[in-house]
């Protein structure tokens, strides 16, 4: 029993030895090259002690040859001039000092020099050499045992300049075998060379460059392609206008791509403060001017189950959207019975007399949530998958607008399916269908009537859950979305669930597409203007109902 | 014969709301300025200038019952009329200001002057001039009602969804006359006014004058509407408000009558806004908010839909509670509005005056309210659901 118990971890300790000792070996032989490197170029204890006297654009030369001299030292030496700690001694040699007053080393072997007894001089420099020092020491990393901190480098070192840093970056290229890194280094060699750091370079390697830098394609590569001043011949010339012309392009599509997907992520946040209206005034014909108030119920939900779940076991606080989403739903739904059987069944019929019932409804339950739990913002925290966020291409992608666009989605296609295929879902489909026929079937359609009802507030207390994520959680949360949302409604078609989607997320998209040309503000008039002028062509929505339906 | 009794009761009422305006117009100023402060008979200033804003709100509520009680047409965005009014008025005020302001430039306004603006915008100018700006204050409003209502009418948006744009509508206005560069004062809109056609805006009979107007504006207003509901093209209106598409089959336009009642509802509501601002000294985008042009529908719906004389009677009744709700029982207020709202839908559909003709007709043995609008029946089980595909519904639907 205990054998076998531990083995597994046996296993797992060889595994160990043999990386460290791999990682060893590795040392080793990075040591040794940079042994001979060290050789080939015997003038790094000359150049380092030109430093203190030297001016601050000699000191720049300097420091870039010392980079590409690739001797062990280089980096301790850079960072040291950088960070304002290397000092001259009276004695001409070059100290680096690891704190204020000492202890001082000798900057080319490390030896610890003990106390001086006249005080070092500081080799100043000043922020543009700060700068590329940086550059210059970041690159020095390159020779790094770790992936990631070499993978660093290797991109910090595309906007590095000079000869020493390109001689760095060629030699590191020799003995790199991650491809990434090596992609990298190649596209920081390239634009090295466009920035004139070599000046034998030829045109065929310039034209190289051009097209690496191309094959890159972010904004940087353009700025580097559109300030070289290597495009001398009409070739070269062609080739860099072509790359730009390119990157263009390429970037503006990304631009596109990335407009899409905000006006997606606020499609979604439409689509779900719609989508309980779609069923509710879609499917039953109820104007609930509450329905606002659902979602703020289901908003208010979470922020409870949470404070429940800090306090009496916090162990679950990851998981407390696995019970805010059916409690919300079962708080916003029994509101939304309750409601159906106390006031809408009496206005079916009235549609514009519902309207008002509900609004003064909604006034209610703003106050009353007011009242409970006071006019100011609640906090409710995110879970720590829904924080941070990826880099696809040139877009950024943050997690939260990515669970929400996804969960509306699961949203949509549940009430689908529940409407599609569930017992209930055909009965409701029946009474909105023909109400005497279904009645005449058995259907009790008062319960119908009230559980749809349900349904739809239910599914909107699920949009709180999800946009209380993003928005604040306050009495004000419904009223913010009411409009918008029977917007959606109208515009995508009443009575019909896709023409919610393809609303929620035309305008989504509209809107978002609309923001950098027009501002926030004017974006958003324009998209009320536009289907103010739509309902007009349209009365009916983008997808109506075909009927011969004479009156609302 | 029958039509002769209506109009009776009807032109009895109006005789007391011509009367009660008369008697308001005169007592109020009277025991304003005459007795002295602190005189049991002495009506505050603050108490006058309320009135005045209740009148104002009375002759919004009577403009949105023209539309909505006659016709059939619910506006949610009313007071984007009643603001545009306010607006217009706001912006004689502000050039009447003169170097008066904080920066003391002679000619632009505040504002203009702290956003490092050099002149008056176009649409700026003229509004020095007070009958152009009363002008604007009835005709911009009347305009976009009209372009708006021709688009409207003309394509036959109607019923809730007619009310969704109107929302759409104001709360398009909203935002746009939040933007600073809009040029109306942005988040501040317009404000700290001094004069009024030379009077001092604050001085006691200048407001008195005010609440006279206001008055008279609101005794003028009933005039007109009730010309308009009590002529033959009244008829029509209540015709398409009952059964649209029948007047449409009948010969009638419905689309012209209603564009027409829009837009004269739309100059009513824009003439309460220009009287409104003086006399609470101030217009800013919040009166754009859709809540707000909602609550006017309640004070309708409260007063009597359907009847000019409980349009004004719910313009003052619902804002004197709220004044009372707000100042007393502040957290109470909008539980008594909302409930409010749900009373007057489930249990008094045709609000305080409705109910009171009818119970007043009942007693004489006579049906006295023409105009109230028939209300279907609770719940009638076929309702509520739009048609589904294919499956033609039964025309008489438009009846109901």
């Amino acid at each position: 029993m205990i054998a076998a118990s531990l083995k597994p971890r046996a296993g797992l300790l060889a595994a160990t030895v043999c990386l460290i000792a791999a990682l060893f070996i590795c040392a080793g032989g990075n040591a040794k090259a940079e042994e001979e490197l060290a050789a080939e170029a015997p003038a790094f204890e000359e150049l380092v002690a030109a430093l203190p006297d030297a001016s601050f654009d000699e000191k720049a030369a300097l420091a870039d040859t010392i980079a590409g001299t690739g001797h062990p030292r280089a980096g301790a030496v850079l960072k040291a001039l950088a960070g304002g700690d290397l000092y001259a001694a009276g004695n001409g040699r070059v100290i680096i000092a690891e704190g204020r007053k000492g202890p001082y080393k000798d900057a080319l072997t490390g030896e610890d020099m003990g106390d001086l007894e006249d005080r070092p001089s500081r080799i100043i420099v000043n922020n543009r050499l700060r700068g590329s020092l940086r550059d210059l020491v970041a690159l020095i990393n390159l020779s790094s045992p770790e992936k990631d901190r070499r993978a660093g480098a290797a991109a910090a070192a595309f906007s590095a300049s000079g000869q020493g840093a390109l001689r760095t970056v060629e030699r590191a290229l020799e003995h790199e075998e991650d491809e990434d890194i090596k992609a990298a280094l190649e596209e920081a060699r390239a634009a090295m060379l466009l920035r004139g750091a070599d000046t034998e370079a030829d045109e065929a390697a310039l034209l190289d460059a051009v097209e690496t830098l191309r094959g890159r394609g972010d904004p940087d590569a353009m700025s580097v392609l559109m300030g070289t001043e290597l495009a001398r011949t009409p070739a070269m010339q062609e080739a860099v206008d072509r790359a730009v012309a390119k990157i263009q392009t390429e970037l503006k599509m990304w631009d596109a791509a990335q407009n899409v997907y905000y006006g997606l992520s606020l499609g979604s946040v439409l689509l779900l403060a719609a989508i309980g209206l779609a069923i509710t005034f879609g499917v039953m014909g109820v104007i609930n001017m509450a329905h606002g108030e659902m979602i703020m119920l289901g908003a208010y939900t979470t922020y409870m189950v949470q404070q429940f779940l800090a306090s009496s076991a916090p162990d679950l606080m990851q998981y407390s959207l696995v019970f805010a989403v059916p409690a919300a739903f079962l708080v916003s739904g029994a509101a939304g019975v309750a409601i159906e059987r106390s006031i809408i069944r009496f206005l079916y019929g009235r549609p514009l007399e519902t309207l008002l019932a509900t609004w003064g409804l909604s006034l209610i339950l703003q106050q009353a949530i007011r009242t409970i739990f006071g006019p100011t913002n609640k906090q409710v925290t995110a879970p720590d998958w829904m924080s941070g966020s990826f880099e696809l291409g040139l877009m950024s992608i943050t997690y939260s607008r990515l669970w929400i666009i996804l969960f509306s989605l699961a949203v949509f296609a549940l009430l689908l399916a529940f409407i599609k295929y569930t017992q209930f879902g055909t009965q409701m489909r029946a009474v909105t269908q023909n109400r005497p026929m279904a009645a005449s079937m058995g259907v009790r359609t008062n319960w119908v009537d009230a559980l749809t009802f349900g349904l739809g507030s239910g599914v909107a207390g699920i949009a709180g859950v999800a946009l209380a994520q993003i928005d604040n959680v306050s009495p004000n949360l419904g009223q913010s979305y009411i409009i918008d949302s029977f917007l959606v409604v109208v515009f995508g078609g009443v009575g019909n669930l896709w023409g919610t989607l393809v609303g929620a997320m035309t305008l989504g998209v509209a809107n978002k597409f609309l923001e950098p040309y027009a501002g926030a503000v004017i974006g958003k008039i324009i998209v009320l203007i536009f289907i103010i002028l739509f309902i007009q062509r349209r009365p009916r929505g983008l997808f109506a109902l075909k009927g011969r339906s004479v009156e609302a | 014969m029958i039509t002769n009794r209506l109009m009776n009761t009807r032109g009895t009422l109006s005789f007391y709301v011509y009367a009660i305006l008369l008697g308001t117009a005169l007592l109020v100023p009277l025991f304003n300025l005459l007795p002295p402060e602190g005189s049991a008979f002495h009506l505050s200033d603050y108490t006058v200038t309320l009135l005045g804003k209740y009148l104002c709100f009375a002759l919004l509520a009577l403009a949105l019952d023209l539309v909505w009680g006659y016709c059939g047409i619910l506006s949610l965005g009313h007071c984007a009329f009643f603001a545009l009014g306010g607006y217009a008025m706001g912006m004689y005020l502000m050039r009447m200001i003169g170097p008066r302001g904080v920066y003391g430039d002679p000619i632009l306004p505040d504002f203009m002057v702290f956003l490092n603006w050099d002149e008056l915008p176009w649409y700026w100018l003229g509004f020095d001039n007070f009958l152009f700006a009363m002008l604007m204050a009835v005709l911009v409003p009347g305009a976009l009602a009209f372009v708006f209502g021709l688009l409207a009418f003309r394509s036959r948006v109607t019923g809730v969804y007619f009310s969704i744009i109107t929302q759409a509508l104001t709360f398009a206005l909203m935002l746009a006359f939040f933007r600073n560069d809009m040029g109306f004062g942005g988040n501040n809109g317009l404000t700290d006014f001094k004069e009024i056609l030379g009077f001092d805006i604050q001085a006691r009979s200048t407001r008195a004058g005010l609440f006279v107007a206001s008055v008279a504006a609101l005794a003028a207003g009933y005039a007109i509407c009730r010309a308009i509901v009590t002529s033959k093209l009244g008829k029509v209106l209540l015709a398409v408000r009952d059964a649209e598409s029948r007047t449409r089959f009948l010969g009638y336009r419905p689309d012209r009558y209603k564009l027409f009642v829009w837009t004269v509802s739309a100059c009513l509501a824009g003439v309460a806004g220009a009287l409104y601002v003086p006399q609470v000294g101030i217009i800013n985008p919040s009166e754009f908010t859709p809540a707000n042009s909602i609550e006017a529908v309640v004070w309708v719906a409260v007063g009597g839909r359907g009847t000019l004389a409980g349009a004004i009677l719910g313009g003052v009744f619902v804002n004197g509670m709220k004044t009372w709700f707000t100042s007393s029982f502040p957290d109470m207020w909008l539980f008594a509005l909302g409930g409010l709202f749900i009373f007057v839908t489930l249990l008094l559909p045709k609000g305080i005056l409705g109910t009171f003709l009818d119970y007043y007709g009942k007693r004489k043995g006579t049906g006295t309210d023409v105009a109230a609008p028939i209300a279907p029946a609770a719940a009638p089980p076929e309702a509520p659901a739009p048609e589904q595909e294919g499956r033609p519904r039964e025309l008489e639907r438009a009846g109901a």
